[in-house]
């Protein structure tokens, strides 16, 4: 009784303490210009992907190297997923598709470094996407199509009774957007790190510490995927959302 | 016990929640999607975009230029045919012509041997006649000269005249 009193006063779970915004240079105040562990990590992106699609692809060469081919990858890859989906007008909207991709794709993944921190983990960082995609298309929605833009909400194939009830179903649907778009990504990051945090603390008691070393390897495993899949939703999300706005009736 | 690591908690539950953050998370976030989307748009797409073209280029180029070698070989493929096939009709018709010759040749040999077969035995009949002949004669002096011989042998005197007559009337008969 008594050890095992010690061992569950030896655990301590912190596993939020990770998310903590802090001033990089010391300092307690955290102004809007303050630099902090947030801006490391998002320059820390920077940084990768300029090595990534940039340094990587120096040579233009005809016939790549490695780092090319996965510039290249990276690049075919939403290029296709903008042009299946939004169309061949949405082309021109493929570097914000991009951008958005690839500074997720590589803040879910400089995350899971030990010790590292998650900028897209955060629900302001996600929110500022989420909704920068939202007013953007709906925007572009009205520039482009006018009034017709609210044929979106009005199901013209369904019967006439149902289009009303359908439209605020719709409606309500579209405003739910930039919210499940942001939290989506933001909780999944996180939720996935505080659960490794928290199999971390359990690695405090010597009998659970292999069990919590095989579960922290799974989860971290896991978490690899899902850093690809979030980067990859909220991506193709985003291209959803572009069609509709491009081309609103169903 | 339970709350003791929860009062040491330094942070409020959810670091996601502490909206004093936000401003310089937006900040640095749009800052960071602003330099993103020059180095993207600016450096890195188009360059990756020029580099696939030429690539499709290049590539589009090379099996163009296949097929056209393609082609030319195939081109090349029937010119060797037909050549070929000159070849062996000439071929033909140069063994026709030179068997017709060779036979003309040698019925033109085969006529000449045939002829001067044809003289030498006509020689030949003439000597063996010519020989015959003079045979016949020697025959004709013997058998004289053996008469007389048996006719003096026999105690007689043989008149040369007779005995001649005798012998010729016997090689007649």
């Amino acid at each position: 009784m008594a050890t095992d009193a010690n061992a569950e006063g030896g655990l301590v779970f912190h596993p939020m303490d990770q998310f903590i915004v802090k001033p990089l240079f010391g300092g307690d105040a955290v102004h809007w210009y303050t630099p902090t562990n947030a801006t490391l990590w998002m320059v820390l992106a920077i940084v990768g992907i300029t090595a990534m699609l940039v340094l990587g692809t120096s040579r233009r060469a005809i016939i790549p190297s490695r780092s090319q081919s996965i510039g290249e990858l990276a690049y075919g890859f939403i290029y296709k997923m903008v042009e299946d989906v939004t169309g061949k007008d949405g082309v021109k909207y493929f570097p914000y598709i991009m951008t958005l991709f690839m500074f997720i794709v590589f803040s879910n993944f400089l995350g899971l470094l030990p010790m590292a921190f998650t900028p897209t983990s955060h629900i302001a960082v996600t929110a500022v996407m989420a909704f920068a995609v939202f007013i953007a298309v709906t925007v572009l929605g009205f520039v482009k199509n006018g009034a017709s833009f609210l044929g979106l909400f009005w199901v013209s194939s369904a019967p006439l009774a149902l289009r009303p009830i359908l439209a605020l179903i719709e409606i309500i649907s579209y405003f739910v957007r930039p919210v499940s778009h942001s939290i989506r990504l933001a909780g999944n990051m996180m939720a996935g790190h505080a659960v490794i945090k928290v199999f971390a603390g359990f690695a405090a008691i010597t009998a659970i510490a292999p069990l919590s070393v095989v579960a922290i390897t799974a989860m971290y495993g896991l978490e690899v995927l899902v850093s690809f899949i979030q980067a990859y939703v909220f991506t193709i999300l985003t291209c959803v959302y572009l069609k509709d706005a491009l081309h609103p009736h169903h | 016990m339970a709350t003791e690591p929860h009062g040491a908690e330094s942070a409020p539950g959810m670091p996601q929640l502490d909206f004093s953050t936000y401003g310089n998370q937006i900040f640095w976030l749009l800052l960071t999607l602003v330099v993103i989307y020059f180095i993207l748009s600016r450096i890195a797409l188009p360059r990756i975009g020029a580099v696939l073209a030429e690539r499709q280029g290049t590539i589009t180029n090379d099996i163009a230029a296949a097929e056209n070698l393609k082609a030319k070989a195939v081109e090349a493929e029937a010119a060797y045919n037909k050549a070929l096939a000159d070849a062996r009709v000439e071929a033909n018709r140069i063994i026709a012509e030179t068997k017709a010759e060779i036979q003309a040749d040698l019925d033109k040999a085969i006529a000449k041997a045939d002829a001067e077969i044809a003289a030498k035995a006509a020689e030949g009949e003439k000597a063996i006649a010519a020989i015959r002949a003079s045979a016949l004669e020697n025959v004709t002096d013997v058998a004289k000269d053996t008469a007389k011989e048996i006719v003096a042998a026999m105690g007689g005197t043989a008149d040369a005249r007779s005995v001649t007559a005798a012998v010729n009337a016997r090689m007649k008969g």
